[in-house]
Formats: structure tokens, sequence, C-alpha cells
């Protein structure tokens, strides 16, 4: 399998999303800066976490502009996996690859703190490592994770399984509508969420809850 | 000599720049002319007490800064310290006090982009931050809304960077009210053979200018910085910079790129009197002359003047000497992150700062005399008044688990859990221990097993009483934090916090902690190898608490083996190692008689530096042997408070045995130096315990097994059994409560 990983200016969660996937894939992933021509050929594109453009008009929408995200949602459209972590969560969705918004935490604060993750839908290529119903422990560090959609966009979300991960017991950590921490879209081959798997993949970060969810895309697509 | 000069020099406009009529006859002695105004405001910013040391140089000279592991002491822009495995770790500790309480956001933000780059600037990737904040009284009416912005601050720009935040303090105290305190700290790894410098050398070389344009903002803001503040603070807004944490995630990129490619001779961050200082450092370290010609400097402001631009103070700037075949190379970097460079000078032999302005000269100057060889004094100071102890039957009384809720309740003691969450603990994914234990852990990238611990202390209460005693116990206690972690204690930064140094009783603070910190430093074999100092911390005459924060940095050989300060199972054997046999007897300056009595009385605890020695190696040999699972250095609020946080921490509860013959208050609530809590991973019946205590015997250290943990109430003696679901929920409800507006002060 072969993974790359898009590089804006401003995020910082690069070298942690790199480590994940080397970690765990056991390859070192292509790392793509915003103005190369093309992505190499790959199977899952990460965009992951940080301030890209310093969070400079809304979070993500500057880099979701950018040429490379053409050459994203090209990808996309023919299959290829992609995951947006935190910004890269928020990218997607100004990009117009997920439906809806993400808003200010409705503390007005940034959270850096551990939540629990409850797996709303299991069978999905991101999701396959965990059971339905199963609850991961996961952090979150974000000033912007608060998701909104209007009543009918909900309703597809729920009623298609694209609800991929929700904040359990009571951790909603920014105020987000029906505890959405990630969706996926209509041909589930594109998620976004908020927390970090990728800090939580080894007994070193105090748990390996997040391993999974790369475990999964990485053998699916193998 | 004639130098194009547009304003007039009058005795005001030269006390207006903070300097005294003899600094300004020194100056005309100097240069054997009257100053221009651009000469005047470069030397204002190059001889003020914030760039110059010129109060506290002497007494700075007497610390202890060489060790065998240190590779760059005091002097440069951050400490470089060697880890093994050609791994240095780059740290160092700056106040940005004065602007933080004139713009919380903004100061505070500014800070932590000032200390980043430090780091940075030496060729450092910076992998932990810290922050010692001290407020005004919980009840003062502006400590909320300062609270707020600084921690909002120190947030919005290390989040952004992505520099996981480990440690830090925060305390409130009334001498705060007019001054709030925050010291920013951050530490970075680099390989030992690329260590980058300012010192500039070769002549004829190009001067590069890197990183944001130069603004107006934070024109005079070290001058502003060297002054008390009267009724005048809000007019002086406008010395405060603005922080832009995305120019400087960019700056780094560019600077560690760029130092790949090996065309940095030198390189300078522009932070306190940009511009200025950072040239005559260059020029003045490697005994050369620097030429500016101001003309090619990227602006953010049309028509800024000479004066302007030399005395701004944007944030993210650099200044380099680079190897001119290089250029190049160079160029493709900046031009990727999309920084603005310009040559904006070149070295020369004459060892003078010239300044071109409109294509006139409009400063010419000795650039030594400029830097090194700035204005020293040797202040009068006085000894201070030897406290008072507390008279032995002196012991307000009050119910023992009365008083531990009220303690763990309270601003002191309780958790800054509302804080800490508001910074990225986790970037990186290398955080270990993360804030609310005795030290910040992270693991070293590059490296298997190695690790890191970080850990910020002083206790201004003791420092007040005995500055001598309490600049010892700032250094013990932060070598003992990092100890609790089962680090070995590397080197430390200090910033040192006080009031007028014009005043001889502010002097005598300040001569006396830094004799008890040289103390400690050398006892305990903990070099400073960087520092700062802020003077002037004064509003309208009243001073705040001498508070020499020392940042210190140890050494896990192992991170696996360490220890956090949670119980982490029943049953298991709870030792105080440590201290006086009758386990707490100092209550003089403790936190249980300013908040539960409102009494600021007695002498500071002394530390026994050799005790405080023996005693920390013994634990860290305990720790590295694998026989504990949690550690607690004890401070503020004693014995009791110390094990109700590792209860809370652990959510497990413990069984205490009080001391026959001692008032439990002093068991419980004295603050008796060089202990810690340690639970064991023993049977207290078996061998290996006895063997434990032998050693402890032989070597004179006092080691009690005190109690056993377990169940879900903590009993302290004979006091009634606390909940610690109760003692959690007061320790974690004061901070968002009163931020909440909760009238539980």
């Amino acid at each position: 399998m072969k993974a790359a990983v898009i590089v804006f200016p401003g995020l910082n969660r690069d070298r942690d999303m790199i480590a994940a996937l080397t970690k765990i894939g056991g390859e070192k992933p292509a790392v793509v800066w915003h103005q190369d021509a093309d992505i190499p050929d790959a199977d899952l594109i990460v965009i992951p976490g940080g301030f890209s453009y310093g969070d400079h008009l809304r979070c993500g929408a500057i880099a979701a502009r950018s040429p490379i995200m053409d050459k994203v949602r090209e990808r996309a459209a023919r299959g290829t996996k992609v995951l947006g972590v935190c910004n890269g969560f928020q990218i997607l969705i100004e990009a117009g690859l997920l439906p809806g918004a993400l808003m200010r935490n409705t503390s007005l604060k940034f959270v850096c703190r551990e939540v629990k993750l409850e797996v709303t839908n299991a069978d999905t290529d991101f999701t396959r490592g965990y059971t339905k119903g199963q609850i991961i422990r996961c952090p979150v560090a974000h000033h912007d994770g608060n998701y909104f959609a209007d009543a009918e966009t909900l309703k597809r979300l729920e009623g298609d399984g694209r609800v991929a991960f929700r904040y359990a017991e009571g951790t909603n950590p920014n105020g987000s509508i029906n505890d959405i921490a990630g969706i996926l879209n209509e041909q589930k081959n594109v998620l976004g969420l908020m927390p970090h798997p990728e800090n939580l993949i080894e007994a070193a970060h105090g748990g390996d809850d997040g391993r999974a969810l790369f475990a999964s895309v990485l053998k699916q697509v193998a | 000599m004639t130098l194009r000069n547009d304003i007039a020099i009058t005795p005001d406009l030269v006390a207006s720049h903070g300097l005294k009529p003899d600094e300004y006859q020194k100056i005309l002695d100097l240069i054997g002319r009257e100053p221009t105004y651009t000469e005047l405001g470069i030397f204002s910013a190059m001889w003020n007490e914030h760039c110059s040391y010129k109060s506290s140089k002497k007494w700075l000279r007497t610390l202890p800064t060489k060790g065998p592991r240190v590779i760059q002491g005091p002097g440069e822009n951050a400490g470089v310290v060697d880890i093994g495995d050609g791994q240095a770790v780059v740290f160092k500790m700056e106040s940005h006090n004065h602007p933080s309480y004139i713009e919380p956001y903004q100061g505070a933000a500014t800070g932590v982009g000032g200390i980043l780059r430090d780091v940075f600037t030496m060729g450092a990737r910076p992998v932990a931050a810290m922050n010692a904040l001290r407020f005004g009284a919980p009840d003062h009416e502006k400590t909320r809304h300062l609270v707020s912005g600084v921690v909002a601050g120190v947030g919005g720009y290390g989040n952004s960077f992505g520099v996981p935040t480990v440690g830090g303090e925060v305390e409130f105290d009334a001498r705060y009210n007019g001054n709030n305190l925050v010291n920013a700290f951050a530490a970075g790894l680099a390989d030992t053979d690329k260590i980058f410098y300012s010192k500039a050398e070769g002549v004829g070389l190009p001067v590069v200018y890197l990183g944001a344009k130069t603004g107006r903002d934070g024109v005079g803001g070290a001058t502003m910085a060297s002054a008390e503040f009267g009724d005048d603070i809000e007019e002086k807004r406008p010395t405060v910079q603005v922080g832009d944490p995305f120019t400087e995630k960019r700056l780094l990129e560019a600077c560690l790129e760029l130092m790949q490619t090996g065309a940095v001779i030198a390189i300078q961050d522009m932070g306190a009197a940009g511009l200025t200082c950072s040239a005559v450092e260059m020029g003045a370290k490697g005994d050369l002359g620097i030429e500016l010609d101001l003309d090619k400097v990227p602006v953010r402001e049309e028509r800024m003047t000479a004066y302007e631009m030399m005395l701004s103070e944007s944030q993210e700037r650099m200044l380099m000497v680079l190897h001119p075949e290089k250029e190049a190379a160079a160029r493709k970097v900046f031009e990727k992150w999309e920084l603005d460079f310009a040559t904006v000078g070149k070295t020369t032999d004459d060892l003078r700062f010239r300044v071109i302005w409109q294509g006139d000269e409009v400063a010419n100057l000795p650039i030594k005399e400029l830097g090194d060889e700035a204005p020293e004094y040797d202040r009068p100071w006085t000894e201070p008044k030897a406290p008072t102890p507390l008279a032995k039957d002196d012991v307000p009384q009050m119910d023992v688990a009365d008083a531990l809720l009220a303690l763990v309740g309270g601003h002191q003691c309780s958790s800054r859990r509302w804080v800490y969450e508001q910074y990225d603990t986790l970037i990186q994914g290398n955080t270990m221990q993360r804030p609310g234990g005795d030290a910040g852990v992270i693991r070293v990238e590059g490296h298997d097993t190695k690790g890191l611990a970080f850990s910020s202390d002083v206790n201004p209460r003791y420092c007040e009483a005995n500055p001598y005693e309490g600049g010892k116990q700032a250094v013990a206690e932060c070598w003992r934090n990092l100890t609790a972690t089962g680090a070995e204690p590397l080197a430390a930064t200090d910033n040192l916090n006080f009031g007028n140094p014009e005043r001889p009783e502010i002097m005598g603070q300040f001569v006396k902690a830094i004799e008890g910190i040289g103390e400690a430093c050398r006892v305990l074999e903990f070099p400073i190898v960087s520092g700062n100092v802020s003077l002037y911390n004064e509003t309208n005459g009243r001073g705040i608490l001498p508070t020499p924060t020392i940042g210190g940095v140890g050494l896990l050989p192992e991170w696996e083996k360490s220890v956090g300060i949670g119980f982490v199972a029943e049953n298991q054997p709870i030792l105080l190692i440590g201290g006086p046999a009758a386990r707490g007897t100092h209550l003089g300056q403790s936190v249980y008689l300013r908040d539960l009595f409102g009494r600021r009385d007695g002498d500071a605890p002394h530390v026994d530096l050799a005790a405080e020695k023996k005693t920390g190696d013994f634990v860290r040999k305990l720790i590295r042997s694998g026989v504990v699972t949690a550690c607690h250095d004890l401070s503020d609020g004693g014995l009791g408070v110390g094990l109700a946080e590792m209860a809370v921490a652990g959510g497990i509860g413990a069984n205490v045995t009080e001391v026959e013959g001692n008032d439990p208050i002093l068991t419980f609530f004295g603050e008796d130096q060089g202990r810690y809590v340690v639970t064991l991973n023993l049977d207290p019946q078996g061998d290996e315990i006895a063997k434990l205590w032998k050693e402890a015997e032989a070597l004179g250290i006092f080691a009690p097994w005190i109690g056993t943990t377990g169940g879900s109430m903590l009993t302290l003696g004979g006091a009634k059994p606390v909940a610690v679901a109760t003692l959690k929920a007061a320790y974690e409800s004061w901070f968002p409560d009163y931020m909440a507006g909760e009238p539980s002060l």
C-alpha cells in the first residue's frame, strides 16, 4: 500500500502523522508539498492537523483553495481513500469533500484533552479494525471543532451511516451537534475527524486505541 | 563627523529614553559629539536594563555555569547541554512581564514566540515548552482578565507553532496585583556538531534579513520593560509587539532547512531592541563592524524613520551572516517558505556600527562599547532583615481533614487543568508525562530509550522572607521535581524577576537570592546555562515578591522507567523519604499559614543541600531499579497536600499514620524540604524492603513506612477520612469556578 501526506505551510502535526503511518504501515509515506504539481501514486491521501496559513480567514479556507486540492478531489472521485484529521478535516470541509461546517468550540477556548469516542460505523475501510459501538480513547487538540450541519444534511449523515465517530460518555469537548466527531462522504472513501488517533498509537502514548484506524485503512488498501 | 539628524537632542528627550544624566555624559565622552536622534535611540536600546544587565551583571558572574555536559553557557541565545549520542538539549527561560500586563494576549504570545526563536536560532527544533505565570490576588479586579488573556496568548502562539507545553506554574498573590509575571521556557534538540552561534566571522560578507516585515510595533519595548509602571500604563500599549505564529512556524522550518545547506556563518534573532541589538551583538562578538542600509529593510509601513526601524520590535525576524557563494541555495529556501528576505548590510573591519538611511549616514558608533562594554553598576544593597522564626508552640489549629480540603480546593494547591487544557500538550507525539505531575517528560526523537524531564520552580513566599534560603529552595525544588520522575538533573536556566534595583533593599534581595541559587547549583551540580533578568517589576513604588524562577532539564536514560505522581495500585506501601524524623516540623511561610490563617510570618524552611543531594540520589536509584510505582516531591502544603495529589491523580485512597508526639498540623502541613513520597511494588514485610531501609539508614536518610494505598478514602492519622472523590471535586473545581466568576475565593 502507498500513502501520501499533503503538507501546507502552518500544518504542525504532519510529523506526528508521518510517524504514525510509518510505524503502523511499515513504510514512510510520500510527503507532498502544497506547491508540488501532482500527488504521487497513492492509495491513501492524508491531510494532517495544524494551523494551515495560520487559520487566517477561516480554518482550512486558504489551503482548501490551493491547486493541490484539485488533485485531491480528482483522486477522491476515483475512489482513493482520503483522511483529514483536525485541520485536515477543516480543509476537507472547506474543499467541499465533506458537508457541514466546523465552528469555534462552544467554550471559545482551545481544548487539549482525552475524550471517549464511540465507533458509530465499523463497516468502512477506516473503521473495520473496531467493532460497532466500541468506545475508544482519543485525544483532541483544537479551537474550532464544533461540527454543525443543517437538519437535512444531518438526517442524511445519520441515515446513511456516515457518522463514523461520536463523542461518548459526555466527553463532547466542543459542542458538536449530535456529538459528531468524524464523518464520511457518500462513497465512504473520505473520512474527516477532529480527534487525533495518530497521538495514541503505542504504549508510550499511554494507549494505542488510535492504531486500529490506521491498521484498517492501510490493510484495506494493501 | 557630521551625521544627518532631524530632531534636536534635549535633556527631556534624553530622560524619556531612560538614560540618566551620567549615562548621557558617558555617551558624549565616548563619541566626542552630540548623538543623532537615531543614535540616542540605539544607546537607549542597548544600555537599558533589559538588554545590558547593567545592575545584575556583577552578580550573575558568580553563578556556576560550567559542567562536564555544558557545551554553551550564558551569553548566547540559549544554553546548550550534551545529552549523549551526539545530541544536545538547547534551552532558556525568558520573561515577558511588562508587556503581558499592558496587553495580556499579545504580551504572552510574543513571550512564547521570543523564547522559541532563541532556541531554533541555535539550530535546535523546539520539543518542549513551559510557562511560569504569576498573577495578583484572585479577588483583584484585573486578575481574571489577565489570567484569561495570558493563558489564551500562550496557547494561541505555542499551539499554532506546534510545540507541546509540558509543564509550568500558575500562582496568585496580591503582591503581583500591579505586575504579573510571564516566564516562558523552551527547549529544543540539536546535534552537538550542528549548533549555530551569533558571532559573525569574515569581513565584507552579506548581512541578510529574514522573516516578517518591520513595522512600528514594539518601538522602545525594551526601554519600557526597564522602568516601573505608573498611572500612565495605558499609554504604553503601543510598545507591545504583535505575534504571528504562522510566520514563526515558517521561519523555524526555513532556518532549519537553511542551516542544512551550510550557508549560515552567524545567526541572531531579533528580539528585544530588534535590528539594533541583533546587529550589534553579531558584530561585537566577532570583533567586526556592521554597516546597515535601512532602505533595503522589508517594511510593513511607509515612511518609517531610521529611528523607528532600528527600535522596532516586530516579531518573527532573523538576521544572519551568510557565505556569499551559498546565497542562491539560501534564496531557494526563503522562497519556498514565502518569507521576506533582503541583504541589508555587510560586515566591516572598522569596529563601527554604521546605519545608512535615505542615502545618509544617521548613526556611526563604536560597536564594542555599544555591546559588551555597556555601563555596569555595583548598586548599593542592604542585607535583608533576618526573619523571626515562629515560636515553637505557635501552631494554629484546625481540623486536619477540613484543612486538607480547604487547601486542595484553594487557589494555591488546586489543579491547573483549566490552564493546561488550553495548551497543546501532546503535539509531536513524544509527551510521556503531561502537566499536572512533578515534571513534564518527553522521549527524545531519534533515540530508542532516552527521555528528557522539565520543571519550573520557585517559592516567592520563601524568597521574600529569606532571599538566600528562597534562592536555594527554588533550585532544590526544581532539582527534586526532575529527580521525582527518575531523571538526572542536568542544568538549569534562571529567570530572575525582581523590583526596582535602585532601591537597596530590592538589590539586597537580588544579591542574596543569587547567592542562594549559586550555592545550591554548586552542591547539586546543576549549572545555570542561560537566563534572563527582569527588574523594575513595580507599580507606583510597590514591588513584586522576589521571584527567581528556575527552569531545569533532566535526562532519563530509559523513559520507560520514569514514574508519575498518581497511586497506581491498592495495597502498596507508602514511604516518606527524606526530612526529619518528626516528618513535618516547619510551618513558617507555609501555605497552611497564609491561606487558612492569613499569616505571612516565620522564616522560610531551611534547605540542607547535602541532605537534598543524598536523598535525591537515593530516590533516583530506587526509581531506576524498578521498585517505585509512584513518586511525588513535597512542596506547598506539605505531606497532606502531596498525598492528596497522589490519591486524586491515581483515583485510589490511602491510609496514613501520624507521628506520636508531633502535632498533626506539623506532620501533615509542615513544609520541610528535601522530601519525597514514594509507593513501592514491594512486600512491606519482605527482604527487599528491609534491604532498602538498611541502605537508607547507612546513608542517614529517614525513610519510614507511613501508610498503605487502597480504598476510596484518604485518611491522615486520626483525622476523619476524606473521600478521594470529594478531594478530586475540590481540587478540580477551584480554577474553572473562579474563571466563571463564582464567588469561591
